[in-house]
């Protein structure tokens, strides 16, 4: 709705919103961020939030570049460097994750606090790490089968668009239909009863924290073959991103609330803001105040949903 | 001064014709979209008199409250308070027309000291341009305060370290401050010990005497007949009962509320007498400060009751038994299978099931859906795996048939959220969680407490159903009438400790009352 609204409301100043090229763009721009968005829904439903998702991405794209380019690189050369590589993505999400969850769920420490130190920590670790492996800012020279993952496509599709697919399937279909998904929400509303009910508290917190390191290391697989380049800096301002995205969509920063479809539309909203804003000829300092805006709008929207709801 | 308003009122008082009332309702009625909720609702209330309103939930006893405080606005009808025809808009307008509202849930600043929650918005100013706040008057003004409620705590105290009592006399205090004429007390008794409870009846008997006319909403039937000079009942919306208290019994007060008789209240039991192998068995278990030496058992379709003031350590023993708090030492026995350190999974697994005495907080997930609500504890059973499909056929029939057995009223289980439910079917929906699991042990802390008369009387006939069918069931509650209706055996707790076991034939009313303050009368 909102989208149709705004789509057509830029569609008058510049027409080429409308153009299929654009179409293209944003379609290939959502994909990554809506991997994201998708782990930090997991998250924000247990009533958590993630804050580390970012510097996990830096982290891993830095550590598999070094396995894996060319010049330099631990298995340079080696057939298994990509697949390594992978693996170091996801292992490294899975860790961080891991341990923001059982911070969160085990030691009872909010997690906006454990994942803001985690952030810290990881992302300082990425840029350390870069600095000891190279002399230059960034790890490049990647080899060509890891690239291809970003624009490359299998049977016509797009691999990223495959990826992402999969990720929201899966995601999708544990939310609605599975256990896990009955537990995450009922931690999400309302921890006590949840407990008093049988639900495994603290093993469901943690899950969802691995889920969204999982997440965000397949994003940071797909910006890092798109970059063709290992950086610490892969996803440095997208966190607001993340989980602006995630309550434009519709998912609660108070628990409880989110879908695999919230997360979706939210991610394609503020994609289809940041290209319309950028067809528009704004500066990045104007795309800034107009995004945050919004995503102030929506969180407000949260806070007086939430209100009314009690009030009744 | 509408003149004609005041001969009507003369008319309708005919015994007492040179006192004019201090607040007058006539033929009030109220409708929401359509629907009228107060068919024409009338009272008096006399200075230093106390008003005991009483009615079932959804009667139009919230909605005459909320006309008189301003929240909604009257369709037709009069209201005169103290000769004027007073028409509130907002809240505001109440409090200016002298009448204060001591609620349920208190409207105080925890984080605050007592006296600035006392004169909060009217701080005292050093001087007229001056706009800083002078402590010393403040403290003088606040001292007045807690001295005319009898409250003895420093006005620099934080009002988080007051007992739901000492805060209710906060309020009431504030109340005075702002020259109320008029205070409404809405279930003042729900969150107080029975001390602080005599405390706050003493002190509106002194309000009374201070000239000050008092409405005493409450469930506690016995509170009203004890405080009240005259008493209301109103059931869907219009006044059925208006009199001198003295001239009415417990019995018909009831009654006249549901519209029949006190003895059908309580559901018969198909098997009473008759009860199968132990269930239950509590042996020794003691935590220190907590309980000591409790021992008792329930066995298979028996329904055994736990008496005793609030603070005897009842809701205590329920979250030791279920494994939510820890305990030192003893035996905690179900179906002869021990539980050394239970563990609310453990507890479920080993077929327990617990209603807590806050259903809000610890019972539901109130944005959920009734269907949310109901299927969460059974989840497990019908999956094979925690990421695996739910096979969600048969627990669908499962959950229309509860909702049959237990008559829940809603529209639609898997869209009617919780929270739009009553209280009693809000319970039910609890008591439904635990039935999919079908429970050898089912624990109740205060099922029906805040319900009114006729959702107690369903909730505990689905209790009596449940042990009909064979579960034992541990019932905590602090009305004696409930667990005399409902129990075969009542046993007394005081201060940690098990007193007597009172078997069903024993049942005498003072009997129970006595074992359980036996020893704060004794020492």
């Amino acid at each position: 709705m909102l989208l149709t609204v705004y789509v057509i409301g830029v569609a008058i100043f510049v027409p080429q919103i409308l153009s299929l090229e654009t179409l293209r763009e944003v379609a290939i721009a959502v994909l990554p961020l809506l991997v994201a968005v998708i782990g930090e829904t997991f998250v924000l439903i247990v009533a958590g939030i993630d804050l580390s998702m970012t510097a996990v991405m830096g982290r891993g794209s830095v550590v598999a570049a070094s396995i894996m380019t060319g010049t330099g690189g631990y298995l340079a050369g080696n057939p298994v460097a990509v697949p390594v590589g992978i693996v170091a993505f996801v292992v490294i999400g899975l860790l961080v994750g891991l341990f923001n969850g059982i911070c969160a769920a085990r030691l009872r420490m909010p997690s906006f606090m454990v994942s803001l130190a985690t952030m810290m920590f990881v992302g300082g670790l990425a840029v350390w790490y870069t600095s000891w492996h190279t002399r230059s800012v960034s790890i490049s020279n990647l080899p060509e089968v890891f690239r291809r993952i970003g624009y490359g496509a299998v049977f016509g599709m797009p691999i990223s668009f495959l990826l992402a697919s999969a990720v929201a399937l899966i995601a999708h279909s544990t939310l609605s239909r599975t256990l896990l998904g009955r537990w995450l929400y009922a931690v999400g509303r309302n921890e006590k009863a949840a407990r008093i009910s049988g639900v495994p508290v603290e093993r469901v917190v943690t899950t969802a924290f691995v889920i969204s390191g999982a997440c965000a290391a397949i994003a940071a697989i797909i910006y890092t073959s798109r970059i063709e380049t290992g950086t610490p800096v892969l996803a440095q301002n997208l966190l607001l991103d993340i989980i602006g995205a995630a309550v434009i969509g519709g998912v609660s920063l108070f628990g409880g609330r989110g879908t695999v479809m919230a997360a979706l539309m939210g991610a394609l909203f503020l994609t289809v803001l940041d290209k319309g804003l950028q067809l528009l000829g704004l500066s990045l300092f104007m795309v800034l105040t107009v995004k945050g805006s919004v995503i102030l709008l929506a969180a407000v929207l949260d806070v007086a949903r939430q209100r009314w709801s009690e009030l009744r | 001064m509408p003149t004609k308003t005041a001969m009507s009122l003369d008319q309708a008082r005919p015994a007492d014709v040179r006192r004019l009332p201090l607040l007058s309702l006539r033929d009030v009625t109220k409708s929401f979209f359509g629907v009228m909720v107060l068919h024409g609702v009338s009272f008096d209330l006399q200075a230093g008199e106390v008003v005991g309103l009483v009615g079932q939930n959804g009667s139009g006893k919230s909605t005459t409250m909320n006309i008189l405080g301003g929240v909604h606005q009257r369709d037709s009808g009069e209201i005169v308070i103290g000769g004027t025809h007073y028409k509130p808009r907002v809240p505001r307008d109440a409090e200016d027309a002298g009448i204060a509202f001591i609620q349920q849930e208190l409207n105080i600043f925890a984080n605050l000291s007592v006296e600035e929650n006392l004169l909060m918005g009217r701080f005292p100013q050093l001087g007229k341009w001056l706009p800083v706040i002078s402590f010393g008057r403040l403290r003088e003004r606040a001292r007045q305060l807690l001295a005319a409620v009898d409250l003895n705590v420093s006005p620099q105290a934080s009002a988080s370290t007051l007992s739901p009592g000492e805060r209710q006399l906060v309020e009431i205090a504030k109340a005075l401050s702002l020259n109320a004429k008029i205070i409404i007390f809405d279930e003042p008794t729900t969150s107080l010990t029975s001390r602080e409870s005599e405390r706050l009846f003493a002190l509106i008997e002194r309000l009374r005497y201070q000239g000050i006319g008092i409405i005493y909403i409450s469930h506690l039937l016995a509170d009203v007949m004890r405080l009240a000079d005259q008493i209301v009942v109103l059931r869907d919306g219009q006044v059925v009962w208006r009199g001198p208290k003295v001239t009415i019994t417990v019995d018909n007060l009831v009654t006249a509320m549901v519209g029949r008789s006190i003895e059908t209240l309580f559901p018969s039991r198909s098997r009473r007498g008759t009860t199968g192998p132990t269930v239950l068995e509590v042996e020794r278990v003691s935590q220190p400060g907590v309980v000591r030496n409790v021992s008792f058992s329930v066995a298979e379709g028996e329904i055994v009751g736990i008496a005793g003031l609030m603070g005897s350590g009842r809701t205590e023993l329920a979250r030791i038994l279920f494994g939510l708090d820890p305990f030192e030492s003893g035996r905690v026995v179900v179906t002869g299978r021990p539980f050394v350190k239970p563990e609310p999974r453990a507890c479920i697994a080993g077929g327990m099931a617990f209603l807590t005495e806050d259903r809000r907080q610890e019972g539901l997930m109130m944005d959920g859906s009734v269907a949310a609500n109901l299927e969460l504890a059974a989840l497990p059973e019908h999956v094979r795996g925690i990421s695996s499909r739910i096979q969600d056929r048969g627990l669908r029939q499962r959950m229309l048939a509860l909702k049959e057995q237990l008559d829940i009223k809603s529209r639609d289980l898997w869209v009617t959220p919780v929270r739009t439910l009553s209280g009693g079917n809000q319970q039910k929906v609890v008591i439904g969680k635990w039935l999919l699991r079908q429970p050898k042990l089912f624990i109740l802390d205060e099922p029906t407490r805040g319900l009114d008369v006729g959702a107690k009387e369903e909730v505990n006939k689905a209790i009596a159903q449940l042990a009909d069918a064979g579960t034992a069931v541990l019932m905590i509650s602090s009305e004696l009438e409930e667990l005399m209706g409902m129990c075969d055996r009542v046993v007394v707790m005081n201060r940690g400790e098990l007193g007597r076991i009172i078997e069903r034939s024993a049942f005498e009313r003072e009997a129970i009352v006595k074992a359980a303050i036996w020893k704060g009368i004794g020492t």
